[in-house]
């Protein structure tokens, strides 16, 4: 097997000592990005991005992509101890987690939580072992037709698959396109959209509009709800530790489900929130007792932080094998790795062989590692929780700020934050998806270039998206998806009677 | 909590009409750079037209619908008392980040975190300072000692030869 051996080698490269203590650190100020409020692993790893444009491409990988699991990590442990989800992906996880809690099982819940965490990761680092080498041969015969009909795809499932209104989210995502256009066009060096300010020859950085929209803007969210939290404590002992595995492993048909939906969910870019929820849906659907859903059933817990996980991390696949983030802070990841010189994609695979294994052994390495901290500190980082709001967000404001103004030492990024950080606001409150917006920020140039170079090929006839059955089948799947929303509301309104159809939107 | 709250339709229009605006701008731009062919290849505008087309399209659809149920239509905002919550938080933001001008972002920074520990927390002074001092410098030493990466910096900075 040629992947075990690769694998094997990039155990080599992760297991050296300074990656390892980058691996603690990162899984450790992952946690701490999670719990807080207003910092998530998107922004959290936007800000920090900056401070490793110096560090080797592979330590800093590590680096960040345990910030982003320990971010994930942590938003089980806010949901279930303060019934306050400090992750969009752990809210479904306060349905049961907070009352468990509530009961005084907050340990039992904690433990089923990151365990599950960490089943669901291992199974989804697995399915990338086994699967990203092939997918990334099979991408090698890509051109230029083919990648942009992937984006075209990608986009198009937002439409189809998330439960904002579709025009809307075609608003953020082409508003997102229409950012990631401004500057100098890198194929003909025009300058566009720049309106005659300076400011704007380079451009919108995307790791300012992530700090933006998802920093301060989730800042204003939080403010609106009042600053009070009121949570419970806990201490995990190594005897619950145990009495809460073997009762969990009884529940190993949910793990299966909730893994298999993150899965999906992750590579095509629903992303963990709507993994989340619609296994939580499904754990509660094919339960014994589905009424006791709600009121602190341990298969509540399980099903959401399973499927978050696995979904968070199947979202890696698509980055490192096409170039096609699968949500937020993996196209963060992705910013990350154009600025190191590395051109994700199929050839990644081939001449970055150190890179590639040693971020996939790490992901082995570091959802253990994860999963030892989280279970040993719970009582620490309930501690910070029960930090007042009025101190933490004028500190959450300090450090988003000088995010910002590292990227380039710009003030101006500073302020552009602060305008991100409102539009985040009122988008999140109008229901505009802000998940589209900064993909296509990230992805826009690519997307651009993929469909200039597919135009010079056939001289401008949209027909070479259907001139192989490769890409005929990838463009008809995208149109398909984007027609879905068009096709369901038909479906209603032919048969007034039923209700609503759930499973797919949530 | 529960108050006399504001409408969404407001906001939803205004900012369906933004993005209309942004379209427009991105439209008429790519007009200007060219949406055609050259002799080699598609122009720069050729792109950017149709996502500006779509912005417009999908904003104007949002727009319309907003517009065609606005008697009807009252999804709350949010109540009142929340948006002066948010307003609240927003104006020392904002201010904070024009302050980074003249002062700079560490003394901008200590003056943020002793508003909100003051004006939000109802802490002592005893309490606010260390915390509005501390803070900052502990930033500092990260920044420009540990990662040598220099963050904007005032006349107290300047006085004190750093």
């Amino acid at each position: 097997m040629d992947e075990l051996s690769n694998l094997a080698h990039g155990f080599a490269v992760a297991a050296t000592l300074p990656n390892l203590v980058f691996m603690l650190v990162g899984i450790t100020l992952g946690v701490l990005i999670g719990v807080l409020p207003g910092l998530g692993g998107a922004n959290g790893v936007a800000i920090l991005l900056p401070l490793t444009f110096s560090m080797n491409p592979t330590s800093a990988i590590i680096m960040l992509s345990c910030i982003y699991w320990g971010a994930l990590f942590g938003g089980a442990i806010t949901s279930i101890l303060f019934n306050i989800p400090g992750e969009p992906w752990s809210v479904a996880t306060t349905f049961d987690g907070h009352p468990m809690a509530q009961q005084g099982k907050a340990a039992q819940a904690l433990t089923a939580a990151f365990t599950s965490s960490f089943v669901g990761a291992l199974f989804a680092v697995l399915l990338i072992t086994f699967l990203a080498p092939l997918l990334a041969r099979f991408a090698l015969k890509f051109g230029p037709p083919e990648y942009f009909a992937v984006q075209l795809l990608t986009f198009c499932s937002f439409v189809g698959m998330s439960k904002e209104p579709p025009a809307k989210t075609i608003a953020a995502m082409m508003l997102g396109f229409a950012l990631a256009a401004v500057g100098m066009d890198s194929v003909t060096g025009t300058l566009r959209m720049t309106y005659g300010f300076p400011a704007l020859l380079k451009g919108f950085d995307f790791l300012i509009a992530v700090i933006g929209l998802f920093g301060i803007g989730e800042i204003l969210l939080t403010m609106e709800e009042g600053l009070a939290f009121k949570g419970k404590s806990a201490k995990i002992s190594f005897q619950v530790v145990l009495q809460t595995w073997a009762e969990i492993a009884k529940h190993w048909k949910t793990f299966l489900r909730s893994t298999a939906i993150g899965c999906w969910m992750g590579i095509t870019p629903g992303g963990a929130t709507p993994a989340s929820f619609m296994s939580y849906g499904m754990a509660r659907r094919f339960a014994k007792d589905p009424a006791s859903f709600g009121k602190g059933n341990i298969q509540g817990v399980i099903a959401p932080e399973t499927a978050a996980h696995a979904a968070g991390t199947a979202a890696l696949l698509p980055m490192l094998t096409l170039g096609i983030p699968g949500s937020p802070t993996a196209a963060v990841l992705l910013g990350g790795l154009l600025i190191w010189g590395l051109q994700p994609g199929p050839m990644l695979f081939i001449e970055q062989k150190d890179f590639v294994w040693g971020l996939i052994a790490s992901m082995y390495l570091g959802n253990i590692v994860g999963l030892i901290v989280v279970l040993t500190t719970v009582p620490w980082w309930a501690a910070i929780l029960r930090i007042p709001f009025s101190v933490i967000a004028p500190v959450i404001i300090v450090i988003c700020g000088i995010g910002a103004y590292t990227v380039h030492s710009s003030m101006f990024d500073v302020v552009m934050m602060l305008v991100f950080g409102v539009m985040g606001y009122l988008f999140k409150k109008l229901k505009y998806p802000l998940a589209p917006l900064v993909l296509a920020l990230v992805l826009g140039d690519m997307a651009e270039a993929s469909f200039r170079q597919a135009m010079l090929l056939s001289q401008g006839s949209l027909a070479i998206f259907w001139s192989n059955p490769l890409v005929g089948t990838i463009t008809g799947l995208a149109l398909a998806l984007l027609a879905w929303p068009l096709l369901s509301a038909g479906w209603k309104a032919l048969r007034p009677g039923e209700a609503p159809l759930s499973g797919g939107a949530n | 909590m529960s108050g006399p709250a504001v409408g969404a339709r407001g906001p939803e229009l205004a900012v369906a009409g933004f993005l209309m605006a942004v379209g427009g701008l991105v439209i008429a731009d790519s007009l200007r750079v060219g949406t055609g062919w050259a002799d080699d290849g598609p122009r720069s505008g050729y792109f950017p037209f149709y996502i500006g087309c779509l912005l417009v399209a999908a904003s104007g659809w949002t727009f319309a619908k907003q517009l065609l149920r606005w008697a009807r239509d009252s999804t709350p905002f949010a109540e009142r008392a929340q948006i002066v919550q948010v307003v609240a938080v927003l104006v020392p933001m904002v201010a904070y980040v024009v302050a980074i001008f003249p002062l700079g972002i560490y003394l901008a920074s200590a003056a943020l975190i002793a508003y909100f520990m003051w004006h939000f927390g109802k802490y002592r002074w005893r309490v606010t300072l260390p915390v509005a001092v501390g803070v900052p410098l502990f930033f500092f030493a990260i920044f420009e000692r540990w990662f040598l990466v220099p963050l904007p910096k005032g006349p107290i900075e300047h006085l004190l030869g750093l």
